[in-house]
């Protein structure tokens, strides 16, 4: 069951309020990398070290601005990195409480289906694909979806609304190219 | 304190994505092939109210100035913008409704946050080669809003009061969510607003 675009649409924008209200505007996919720091670290302890001045690491992006990346990965119960393990929560719940999604959505979407037919390999192979593009995108960008469309334009910054002309100037077109049916 | 608002936002957040829509591969499908566009409604009356609250709450004291963050403008937004729009359009996901579609059981949203997790690994690795080409440098100002916003620690674009913008800017996207038809793409037209 979807919400309607009304009603849906103003509780969306009061989260974004309320993040921006209480906290800070919110963001996801610093998390990738703070997980992916979590990850390194436990792999090769060497990765994240622990300094006078705070945190520092062996690779330069988990070490830029002072560290705090390196920091938020030494110490994940933080605000950021907890927010995006309430949100799965959230969804859980969500997804729950309005029945669940069937056998067949869960492995491959009905427009999937609709396009290649079942196969579900293929359709893993394409998410992964799609996740590896749109996070290294999102890192070189600095912020997703949520953190430059939405919390930027949200705010009136430059950045979200150059971000936004580059994501619909490439989904747009493949969407079409990929997506004939369904 | 902040960890139990990071518990209850996020939540909220994650359920609100959920029941819009923006979890399901097949409405971000269909609002990108521009044949059903009520997630786009969704999306643009979302910014338009918390732009009018946000910017209305700080002209009357109710909202502190100081959690705005603004992200820098520099070349790169725009590249990694224009990757993240292709692997969107792909699998369907972002990487916030990425993994909340996990949560809500898809398998497939699975392999999206694997690949998601490569992904922004591999930008780790070839960081300083980003930073040396100077696509990562600042245009425009960097951190900057359209307007100036009163109290604000960055600075505006254009010399106009920034949060009577953000209000204006607010409702042209409100305007814009009540006029803009449910299908462009030609084809069949279902409900279109008359108001």
């Amino acid at each position: 069951m979807t919400l309607n675009w009304k009603l849906g649409g103003f509780l969306l924008g009061a989260v974004f309020f309320a993040a921006v209200l209480l906290v800070k505007p919110i963001g996801v996919s610093t998390q990738f990398v703070i997980l992916d720091g979590i990850l390194a670290d436990a792999v090769a302890p060497d990765f994240i070290t622990q300094t006078d001045e705070g945190y520092s690491s062996t690779n330069a992006y988990m070490a830029k601005s002072g560290g705090k990346y390196a920091k938020n990965a030494a110490n994940p119960l933080n605000y950021s990195f907890v927010f995006v393990l309430a949100m799965v929560g959230g969804a859980f719940l969500s997804s729950l409480l309005r029945g669940g999604i069937s056998k067949e959505e869960r492995s491959a979407p009905a427009i999937w289906r609709a396009n290649y037919g079942d196969t579900p390999w293929k359709r893993y192979a394409v998410a992964f694909l799609g996740g590896f593009v749109v996070l290294y995108g999102a890192r070189l960008a600095g912020g997703c979806t949520s953190g430059h469309m939405m919390s930027g334009m949200m705010q009136t910054s430059l950045s979200g609304y150059i971000f936004a002309a580059g994501a619909f100037l490439t989904a747009v077109p493949t969407a079409m190219l990929m997506y004939r049916e369904g | 304190m902040q960890i139990v608002l990071a518990i209850l936002i996020g939540a909220a957040f994650g359920f609100v994505l959920d029941r819009v829509g923006a979890t399901n591969p097949n409405v971000i499908g269909g609002m990108l092939t521009l044949r059903r566009l009520q997630l786009m409604k969704t999306i643009l009356l979302a910014i338009g109210t918390g732009s009018i609250l946000m910017f209305g709450g700080q002209m009357l004291g109710l909202v502190d100035v100081m959690h705005m963050d603004v992200k820098a403008a520099y070349i790169g937004v725009f590249i990694g913008g224009l990757l993240l729009g292709a692997g969107w359009a792909a699998s369907g996901y972002c990487p916030g409704t990425g993994v909340c579609a996990a949560g809500a059981g898809r398998k497939d949203a699975l392999f999206y946050i694997a690949g998601g997790l490569l992904g922004a690994a591999a930008y780790m690795a070839t960081y300083p080669v980003w930073k040396a080409s100077g696509l990562l440098n600042d245009i425009a100002g960097g951190k900057v809003t359209l307007g100036s916003v009163p109290g604000s620690e960055f600075d505006g674009l254009f010399a106009v009061s920034g949060d009577v913008l953000g209000i204006a800017l607010g409702l042209v996207f409100v305007l814009v969510a009540f006029v803009l038809p449910e299908n462009i793409s030609g084809g069949r037209m279902q409900e279109v607003p008359a108001e």
